[in-house]
């Protein structure tokens, strides 16, 4: 399987998305503080980036400059321009994880998930992530699956991992 | 060997989200005192000697004083909890187990300045503390120990909650509030301080997640009964995360001035699979990475800048026989390289060009002249960065030069080997 290119997740951002995109906004005109909180917010219903028509309409509806939205959403990890997959695994390869054999955790995860670091897959349910410290040095190697913290990770819990989170969106109805 | 919990005190014995439980191990006592006689706050601390818990030690109660001499229509008191330095994880601890003590000392912290409104800035890579601390805060508020009449005692301070989004700078204090203001997260070049002009220019008080939690248990009991933990010139206990090759990984509270080697073998267990403990870098991804010969070194500031260790926020990460420290070295470089802002030169295009020295060196390519120019440019971002983060980013090179100099050996055959 190849990863698809983010390219082809764009037509999710339609009208509909872009609606509740104003709304979001809309409530913190003139509020140019508010800013992060409302790209988390938005990122979150625009399938988890904010591309450009995206980042426009925060702009119009917060009436702060585009400049200053992509200013600050290449700044921080968190934020993405492109739409992601649905699944956010975020790998740590900062130095704790690291010398606990990170390199063989990626390498599973791309194995089990047929894409690589950076990608997302065809089906649009995964987007795999390397990331700095997350904190969870106590369980190295780890990784920030959405909400959640996988530590102590083997080659054998990658796969059963994204077993598991495969069987569990497809419960939810799938990507 | 046994901690001594005072951060952590009874963490684990009780619901961490309910005010009441918090109340009924003894939780907001302190808050109590400090509400009888607010005025008085600021000597105490400054009588404790508590010392800031992130990283640079600055005496707090010289800091609140900062802020409560500060004339302005608002003051804020601003909980960093950006925990953002590799091998660090203290601070999600407390705020997991005992988040109402953060609250507590929040609130003691803005009665001492005068402050109307508190934030926490926490790091978006903790969302499943963020959940734990949205529900602490408005049991918090439903007890009256938040909002416009705390307690009853005409003292009016709330907190907001705010997500960061991924990036480690936002741990230094300026870039902190540049984020808070919905800004990219650039340090600021100081003086003012944000003691003076912070937050929207106004009189602020940053402090670290731990440092705050430390204050209701200095107003319950007293500085003298503080001063009874730690060394003269650092008291109290300090929270330390162990990390990396160590049997027992984890968040352990003792006095400070225990020693590396108490932690190592006792409460951490040493390496596992009898493997021996070759070096530990100290104070996280910025701090010194020292040998296995200086295990014997007490962790408070003094002792470890005697041995050229780093004290910082008390994170150890060991490294076993197997490790390769210039492997070791690359991957913190690329983490600085990343994590650098590019507001100022020095650190912008200095990483790139540690790293690139560094690479060398891995690789087996470096020449004669190399490690000169590797510690040139390392000593030259010691000065010439504008904040912590580049300042400090040379750091674990300069001490790897210093304690391990064989692994700068130019034509280095081990490291061709390992590459």
């Amino acid at each position: 399987m190849q990863g698809a290119a983010r390219e082809e997740l764009r037509p999710q951002i339609d009208e509909e998305v872009l609606r509740k995109v104003a709304e979001i906004a809309g409530r913190w005109k003139g509020r140019p503080d508010m800013l992060i909180p409302v790209l988390h917010e938005v990122q979150e219903v625009a399938g988890n980036g904010i591309p450009k028509e995206v980042a426009k309409t925060v702009s119009e509806a917060m009436g702060v400059p585009l400049a200053q939205i992509y200013s600050v959403q290449t700044f921080y990890s968190f934020f993405s321009k492109e739409p992601r997959g649905k699944i956010l695994i975020r790998l740590c390869k900062t130095a704790p994880c690291h010398i606990k054999g990170t390199k063989r955790i990626l390498e599973a995860f791309e194995r089990a998930l047929g894409i690589q670091a950076g990608e997302t897959t065809e089906d649009g349910l995964f987007t795999l992530e390397t990331c700095e410290c997350i904190g969870a040095c106590d369980v190295s190697p780890a990784a920030l699956v959405d909400d959640t913290v996988y530590g102590h990770l083997t080659e054998e819990k990658v796969v059963e991992l994204v077993q598991a989170l495969r069987e569990r969106a497809d419960l939810d109805g799938g990507a | 060997m046994e901690e001594t919990r005072v951060v952590l005190d009874k963490a684990g014995e009780f619901l961490p989200t309910s005010a009441r439980a918090y109340e009924a191990v003894g939780g907001y006592t302190g808050l109590r005192k400090a509400l009888a006689d607010p005025d008085q706050i600021v000597e105490i601390i400054k009588a404790s000697g508590l010392r800031g818990r992130g990283g640079a030690g600055f005496p707090t109660g010289l800091k609140m004083s900062f802020t409560k001499a500060a004339a302005a229509d608002h003051k804020y008191v601003v909980c960093n909890a950006d925990e953002g330095e590799p091998g660090t994880n203290k601070d999600r601890v407390i705020m997991e187990e005992v988040p109402h003590r953060l609250i507590e000392g929040m609130i003691i912290a803005a009665l001492a300045v005068g402050a109307d409104q508190g934030y926490i800035y926490l790091r978006a890579e903790y969302p499943h503390v963020k959940k734990v601390l949205e529900k602490a805060l408005e049991d918090a508020r439903q007890h009256g120990f938040l909002g416009t009449d705390i307690l009853g005692s005409g003292f009016a301070f709330d907190i907001q909650l705010f997500i960061g989004a991924g990036a480690y700078v936002c741990g230094e204090e300026t870039a902190l509030l540049d984020s808070l203001e919905g800004k990219r997260g650039e340090p600021r070049v100081k003086p003012p301080y944000p003691g003076v002009a912070g937050l929207w220019g106004k009189p602020t008080l940053v402090n670290n997640v731990e440092t705050l939690a430390n204050l209701p248990a200095i107003m319950e009991h007293g500085p003298k009964w503080y001063r009874r933990l730690g060394t003269e010139r650092f008291p109290g206990t300090k929270l330390f995360t162990l990390s990396g090759n160590i049997t027992n990984p984890g968040v352990y509270e003792f006095p400070v001035g225990v020693t590396i080697r108490q932690l190592f073998e006792e409460v951490g267990g040493g390496c596992p699979n009898g493997k021996r403990l070759y070096a530990i870098q100290t104070g996280g991804a910025s701090g010194n990475i020292i040998p296995a010969s200086l295990l014997d070194t007490p962790l408070d500031p003094e002792s470890c800048d005697g041995v050229g260790a780093t004290f910082g926020a008390g994170d150890l990460m060991f490294m076993d026989e197997t490790c390769c420290l210039l492997d070791v070295l690359e991957n913190l470089t690329e983490f600085f390289v990343k994590e650098s802002c590019g507001k100022c030169c020095p650190c912008r295009e200095g990483n790139p060009q540690l790293l690139h020295l560094v690479r060398k060196f891995r690789h087996g390519t470096a020449q004669e002249g190399d490690l000169d120019l590797l510690v040139e440019l390392g000593k030259a971002m010691t000065v010439g960065c504008l904040c912590g983060l580049g300042q400090m980013a040379p750091n674990p090179i300069l001490s790897v030069v210093r304690f391990f100099p064989q692994v700068f050996a130019v034509n280095n055959a081990y490291a061709r080997e390992v590459s």
